[in-house]
């Protein structure tokens, strides 16, 4: 009865490893693709968001503080996102879409700071949509890499601790049946000869 | 779901992105960006950290990777980029694939 159950239990176990280790492969492939992706826009908003920075310090350098305070004092219609939940085999992930793309306007008047600053501001309105892109990249990638760190635990438990150890108990109540069935028939030889 | 963008950072590098529509957050230090974080976490679904800030905070921004939102993406500062993206990447990687594919030489 017990090998019974036991072999149930191992079919399972290794159906379930088979399963979790194909999961693993396809997260691992789309992880990859991910982090490819991740990288790219990483170095592209790098690049461009230090230079607009730069460009706009330069911008601020030129302006008294005070001006610059009062001119970015005031704030301007606060940008939305689009926020949804995606799913990458199984993992949440966020998926975030800039709604009010474009800003309305600067927030100043022009006559208040130097152009360059209104550039360096244009600039980031632009670089924004990929911000929030990279934003949610990133983010998943990170989740992907907890849940694929957590699988490759669970296919590791069942390849090195779960199945070895549901075969060795088969292994052991299949000798002993074995061994109880020749006793028998020995036993019987014996008390035939007898006869 | 609408979701509201937010940058917490020093104040020289936050202006622009508050003349671009981002709330902004000025935190002068580590501490003090903790305390401001912990409340716009609430609030804001997308939150850009300036690069100092988030080394800083390296391992207080850990409990944000629980759950798909909020988000925090570090962006360069004024003074340029450190590589911390960079480095956040890696890591990553090297702790799903265990190998690098993106920086080997």
């Amino acid at each position: 009865m017990e090998l019974k159950k036991l072999k149930a239990r191992l079919s399972t176990a290794v159906r379930g490893h088979k399963l979790l280790k194909d999961k693993s492969d396809e997260m691992i492939r789309r992880f990859t693709l991910i982090i490819r992706e991740n990288k790219r826009l990483r170095d592209e908003v790098e690049k461009a968001l230090s230079a607009t920075l730069r460009q706009f310090s330069v911008a601020r350098s030129l302006t008294p503080e005070y001006a610059v305070e009062t001119a970015f004092a005031m704030p301007t219609s606060a940008v939305e996102a689009e926020c949804g939940v995606e799913s990458v085999m199984g993992v949440d992930v966020p998926k975030i879409e800039l709604s009010s793309a474009d800003a309305a306007g600067l927030p100043y008047a022009y006559s208040e700071i130097t152009s360059e600053a209104d550039e360096s501001v244009r600039q980031v309105s632009q670089l924004l949509p990929l911000l929030v892109k990279l934003a949610a990249v990133e983010k998943s990638v990170r989740l992907l890499a907890d849940e694929i760190e957590r699988n490759k635990r669970r296919v590791n438990a069942l390849e090195y601790v779960m199945i070895p150890q549901l075969e060795e108990t088969i292994k052991y109540i299949r000798d002993k049946l074995d061994e109880n069935e020749r006793a028998a028939i020995i036993r019987l030889m014996k008390v035939k000869n007898k006869a | 779901m609408k979701g509201k963008i937010a940058i917490v950072g020093d104040g020289d590098s936050i202006m622009v992105f508050k003349a671009a529509g981002v709330a902004a957050f000025p935190a002068a230090d580590e501490k003090k960006a903790r305390d401001i974080l912990r409340k716009v976490a609430q609030e804001y679904q997308v939150i850009f950290l300036t690069e100092e800030l988030s080394r800083a905070l390296g391992d207080f921004l850990k409990r944000f990777d629980e759950s798909p939102y909020p988000v925090v993406l570090t962006v360069p500062s004024g003074k340029g980029s450190a590589g911390y993206g960079d480095e956040m990447l890696k890591s990553a990687m090297e702790r799903a694939l265990g190998v690098d594919i993106l920086f080997q030489k």
